[in-house]
C-alpha cells in the first residue's frame, strides 16, 4: 500500500510540473509586469539613465510588448543579463521575453529551443582598433589581441574569421560590455570585437571617439531580435505582432503622435485594422482591441524608436542602411494586418 | 521437579513495528530511507519531465563536436577545431595549474606569516597581523579584482616599448616584459646535448640522496655533523654547470646555414624576407630555429616555426609549403638536394648560432605584441596571487595555533641543550606542531581549489570558463555541463583529501 500511495503522489507531482510551463501571457497579466531580459549595459540599446530609468532600443522593444499586454509601457521589470546568463534566465522562466542582441541563430531557435520572434535590427561583426595603431583593414591583424565577449556567436565568427585568413590572434574573454570597454582603452587588447552598432555604440561613450577606427570588414551576419521560449505558441505571437505592430506603423505613417485620433479619421483599413478601431485582431491575441495603440503609444514606432535611441541624431549615429524600411531599399518588412 | 514447558511462541503483530522498541528503531530506518529515495526519485522524474517540456534532451554528445572558440591559456595541443571535450580538459588543466600554484605559494606564505606573527619583534608580528586581519576579513573576489585592475591600470602596454624613445623597457637584461596583457618572461627551450645535461642531473640527484644518507648514518654514529645543505645545493648546481659551459664552448663556433624555398644566390635573411613577407619556418628539435626565429623578430618580422623531428619531415614540410625557411646543420644543407620536386632551395648569406643545451627564448616585441618565451596572463597573475594572499593568511593562522599548542618546555629544553633557535624551530616545533596543522591545512588547500572557480571575475578560462561557460553557452547543455563540472571538483576535492591524509597519517603520533 505504501508503495501505491508513493507512486501515486509521484505520478500527480509529475503532472502538475509537465502542466506548469506555458500560459505566460497570464503569468504575466496576474503579475501585473513583463520581466524582460536586457544586457547589462549597451549605451543606445539598453541601459539605465541618469534617472536610474532604462532607456534604449531593446528597451522600447520590452515597452511596447508591456504595454500591448497590460497598457502600460512602465510595467516592466528590467532583467540585466550577460551573453553567458541570457539563455538560462529565459529557459528557466525566471523572464518572459528576451531583448538583448541576441543573434537569430539555427542552433539557439532549434537546439535550445527558443523562439525568435523577428529581427529587430540586422547587424553584422566588426572590428574597432585604435587609430594610433595605423590598421585600416581586419586582415592587417594577425598577432593582434582581441577583447570578446564570450559565450556569443561573435567569438565563434572571430575564431572562424581568423582561421579562414590563416592568421593567429589571442583572445581576451570578457563578461559584459562594460569590461570590454575598460580593457579596450587600457590597452590590454589591440581590438574589440562585437556587432556593428555596439562597436559603434561603445565608441560614442568615448572621451575621444575620434582616437577609434571601425574596421569595414564586416565578418558575419548578425541579425537581432527578440526571443521567448518554445511552446507557449500565444505569447510567442504576441511579442511577434507587437515587434510587426511597430514596423508596420512606420511603414503606415502611423506615430505617437497621431496614434490616438488617426484610428478614427484615415480611410486606409489595414490601419483601422491595426488599431482596433475595425476587425477583432487584438480579440484574436487574446488582447484588448487597442493593443496595438498602446504598443505605438509607449515610444513610438519602429522608426521613431530608433531614431531616439541610436540613429544619426544621436551620439551612436548609426545609419538605417538595412534596417530601413522595405520601400526605402532596406530589410524592414511586416507581414500584413489582416 | 520442574516441569519444562515450551517458551511462549513469538506472536508478531503489525502494531509491533510501531510500538514494539525492538523493532521501532527499523521501522523508522526503513521509512525514512523509503522517503529519501521518493525525494531524489521525484526530483529526476520532474527535471526529466521539464527537459522534455523544454524540448530537450539529456546527451552527453555535445562533448565529442567541434567546439569553435579559442582558448589563450592551453598546457595541451587546442584549437578551435577541436571538440568540447578537449576544451573542458583545457579547462581542467588550468584549474590544476592555478590551484597547484596557489597552494604552494599560500603554504610558504602561511607558514612565514604564522611564525613571524608569534616573533618577538613588535613590527614584525603587527605587520602580520595586518596582513592576516587584512586577507581573512576581506573576500576574495575583491583581492582578485583589485589586484588584476592594478596589472591592468598600471603597467604599460606593449606598444609603450615600441620606437627609437620607448616610454617603457624591458627588465633584467632585455628579457622580461611586465605588461598590461600579464609578464612575459623567457621560455627555455632544449637543444642538441640535452639529454647528457638531463643525465647528468639525474646522477647529481642520486648523488645528492646518497650523500644525505652517508651524513645521516655519521651523525647517528658519531654525532659529528656534516654540512648537508651546501653540500646538496653544490651537487645539485656545479656538476650540471660544466657540463653545459663545456658542451657550449665545444660547439659555439658552430654556425648553422639558412635554407630558403625561392631564395636567389647572395641574397641576406632581410632582403629574402622583404620579398616574401611573413615567413613560416621548419625547425628541427634544434634551439637554432629558436635563434632564427629571433634574427627574424630583430628585423621585425612574426614568424610561425613548424616542428619537425626528422630530416625527412623537413624535405617533406618544404614541399608541401608549410614552410619556406629552415635552418639545419651544414651536413644536413650539404646533403639537401638543390631541388625537390620542382621546389627551388638555396643557401642564404646569413647563418645563425647552432645554440646551446639549454637556451631561454626571449620575448620580443613583433606584430601587435611581445612573441616567444613564456606569457604570464594577468589572469592567471591575479587569480593566482589573491588565492594565495588569501587563503595563505588561513594558513598563517592555522600554523601560530600548531606553535602555540607545542608547550613551551619543548623551547626551553631544546635551549637548555644549547639548539639554536632556528634548529629548535625546525627539529622541535614545526614536527610537532605538524600534528595540528595538518589536518585544518587540507581543508584550505580544498577551499583553495574551489575557490579558483572565481577565475570568472578576471576571464581566466579554468574549467568553469570552458566547460561550465562558453561550452554550456554555446551548447544550451546546462544541465549535463553542470553535473560534469560537479564530478571533477568533487574528484579533485576527493584526491586532494586522500592524498592529504596520506601524510598526515606519516606524520602524526605513533601509537603502539
Amino acid at each position: 500500500m505504501n508503495k501505491s500511495v508513493f507512486f501515486g503522489t509521484v505520478a500527480a507531482a509529475s503532472l502538475v510540473a509537465g502542466f506548469a510551463s506555458a500560459q505566460t501571457l497570464a503569468e504575466v497579466q496576474e503579475r501585473g509586469t513583463l520581466n524582460c531580459g536586457v544586457t547589462t549595459g549597451l549605451t543606445g540599446f539598453a541601459a539605465p539613465d541618469a534617472n536610474g530609468e532604462w532607456q534604449g532600443f531593446d528597451v522600447g522593444v520590452c515597452r511596447a510588448v508591456a504595454a500591448a499586454v497590460l497598457g502600460d509601457a512602465n510595467a516592466v521589470e528590467f532583467v540585466p543579463t550577460t551573453g553567458q546568463t541570457r539563455f538560462t534566465a529565459l529557459a528557466s522562466g525566471e523572464i518572459d521575453m528576451l531583448a538583448r542582441n541576441t543573434t537569430w541563430t539555427f542552433s539557439r531557435d532549434v537546439d535550445l529551443s527558443f523562439e525568435f520572434v523577428g529581427i529587430n535590427y540586422y547587424d553584422g561583426q566588426g572590428f574597432m582598433v585604435p587609430r594610433e595603431l595605423g590598421v585600416s583593414s581586419a586582415l592587417e591583424l594577425d598577432g593582434a589581441t582581441v577583447c570578446i565577449q564570450t559565450g556569443t556567436t561573435t567569438e565563434l565568427n572571430l575564431a572562424d574569421f581568423f582561421a579562414s585568413n590563416n592568421m593567429s590572434y589571442e583572445p581576451v574573454p570578457i563578461e559584459t560590455n562594460a569590461e570590454a570597454q575598460q580593457q579596450y582603452l587600457a590597452g590590454a587588447c589591440d581590438v574589440y570585437t562585437t556587432d556593428a552598432s555596439g562597436l559603434a555604440a561603445t565608441r560614442a561613450t568615448f572621451e575621444d571617439p575620434s582616437a577609434h577606427v571601425v574596421l569595414p570588414e564586416i565578418v558575419s551576419k548578425e541579425p537581432l531580435g527578440p526571443l521567448v521560449r518554445h511552446g507557449d505558441n500565444e505569447w510567442g505571437d504576441i511579442v511577434r505582432w507587437t515587434l510587426n505592430a511597430l514596423i508596420a506603423a512606420e511603414e503606415l505613417g502611423v506615430t505617437s503622435a497621431n496614434v490616438g485620433e488617426i484610428g478614427n479619421t484615415t480611410e486606409n483599413p489595414e490601419i483601422r485594422r491595426l488599431l482596433g478601431t475595425e476587425g477583432e485582431l487584438g480579440a484574436m491575441l487574446g488582447l484588448d482591441a487597442d493593443w496595438a495603440a498602446n504598443a505605438i503609444a509607449a515610444g513610438g514606432n519602429y522608426g521613431e524608436i530608433f531614431e531616439g535611441n541610436i540613429g544619426e541624431s544621436t551620439p551612436i549615429g548609426l545609419a538605417r542602411g538595412l534596417n530601413a524600411q522595405w520601400t526605402d531599399g532596406g530589410l524592414l518588412y511586416a507581414p500584413p494586418f489582416r | 521437579m520442574a516441569t519444562l514447558s515450551d517458551p511462549p511462541r513469538e506472536s508478531f503483530h503489525i502494531s509491533q513495528l510501531l510500538y514494539d522498541t525492538r523493532y521501532r528503531s527499523i521501522t523508522i530506518q526503513v521509512i525514512a530511507f523509503i522517503l529519501i529515495v521518493a525525494a531524489f526519485v521525484f526530483l529526476a522524474r520532474n527535471v526529466v519531465i521539464n527537459l522534455s517540456a523544454l524540448g530537450k534532451d539529456f546527451d552527453f554528445g555535445f562533448l565529442g563536436s567541434r567546439a569553435g572558440y579559442d582558448i589563450n591559456q592551453r598546457l595541451i595541443e587546442y584549437s578551435n577545431e577541436s571538440t568540447h571535450g578537449r576544451a573542458a580538459l583545457v579547462g581542467i588543466l588550468n584549474t590544476l595549474l592555478v590551484a597547484f600554484l596557489g597552494c604552494i605559494v599560500a603554504t610558504i606564505l602561511g607558514v612565514i606569516a604564522g611564525v613571524l606573527r608569534l616573533s618577538k619583534n613588535w613590527i614584525v608580528s603587527r605587520l602580520m597581523s595586518v596582513y592576516v586581519e587584512g586577507f581573512r576579513n576581506i573576500p576574495l573576489l575583491l583581492w582578485i579584482i583589485v589586484i588584476f585592475a592594478v596589472m591592468t591600470e598600471s603597467t604599460p602596454s606593449p606598444r609603450d616599448f615600441r620606437g627609437a624613445d620607448p616610454e617603457a623597457s624591458m627588465l633584467l637584461g632585455e628579457s622580461v616584459a611586465i605588461t598590461n596583457r600579464g609578464i612575459f618572461i623567457p621560455a627555455p627551450v632544449w637543444g642538441d646535448g640535452a639529454f647528457l645535461l638531463v643525465s647528468v642531473f639525474i646522477v647529481s640527484l642520486a648523488g645528492i640522496w646518497a650523500f644525505r644518507r652517508f651524513a645521516r648514518k655519521r651523525q647517528e654514529a658519531t654525532g659529528a655533523i656534516l654540512p648537508v645543505f651546501w653540500v646538496s645545493l653544490g651537487l645539485f648546481f656545479v656538476p650540471v654547470l660544466v657540463v653545459y659551459f663545456a658542451y657550449s664552448a665545444a660547439i659555439s663556433r658552430d654556425q648553422y646555414p639558412l635554407l630558403a624555398v625561392g631564395a636567389e644566390q647572395g641574397m641576406t635573411l632581410e632582403s629574402y624576407v622583404e620579398a616574401n613577407g611573413n615567413p613560416s619556418i621548419c625547425a628541427l628539435p634544434s634551439t637554432a630555429g629558436v635563434n632564427l626565429s629571433s634574427a627574424l623578430r630583430e628585423i621585425g618580422q612574426r614568424a610561425n616555426i613548424v616542428r619537425v623531428s626528422t630530416e625527412a619531415e623537413l624535405l617533406e614540410a618544404v614541399q608541401s609549403g608549410d614552410c619556406i625557411l629552415a635552418a639545419v646543420s651544414p651536413t644536413v644543407a650539404a646533403s639537401f638536394p638543390g631541388t625537390v620536386e620542382g621546389v627551388e632551395m638555396a643557401a642564404l648569406t646569413d647563418t645563425v648560432d647552432r645554440g646551446r643545451p639549454l637556451q631561454f627564448e626571449r620575448p620580443q616585441l613583433a606584430g601587435f605584441n611581445f612573441e616567444g618565451g613564456v606569457q604570464l596572463r594577468n589572469s592567471l597573475i591575479a587569480l593566482w596571487f589573491a588565492l594565495s594572499l588569501y587563503t595563505g593568511a588561513f594558513i598563517a593562522e592555522i600554523v601560530r595555533a600548531g606553535i602555540l599548542s607545542v608547550s613551551r618546555g619543548q623551547t626551553e629544553a631544546a635551549f637548555a641543550l644549547g639548539l639554536r633557535p632556528n634548529r629548535t624551530m625546525n627539529l622541535v616545533i614545526l614536527p610537532q606542531a605538524l600534528r595540528v596543522i595538518i589536518p585544518p591545512l587540507i581543508s584550505q588547500y580544498l577551499n583553495l581549489t574551489k575557490n579558483s572557480s572565481l577565475a570568472i571575475a578576471v576571464g581566466y578560462m579554468d574549467v568553469r570558463a570552458t566547460l561550465g561557460g562558453i561550452t554550456i553557452n554555446q551548447t544550451g547543455r546546462e544541465l549535463e555541463g553542470i553535473l560534469l563540472m560537479g564530478l571533477f571538483y568533487l574528484a579533485l576535492s576527493l584526491l586532494i583529501s586522500a592524498v592529504m591524509n596520506l601524510y598526515n597519517n606519516s606524520v602524526k603520533l605513533q601509537e603502539r
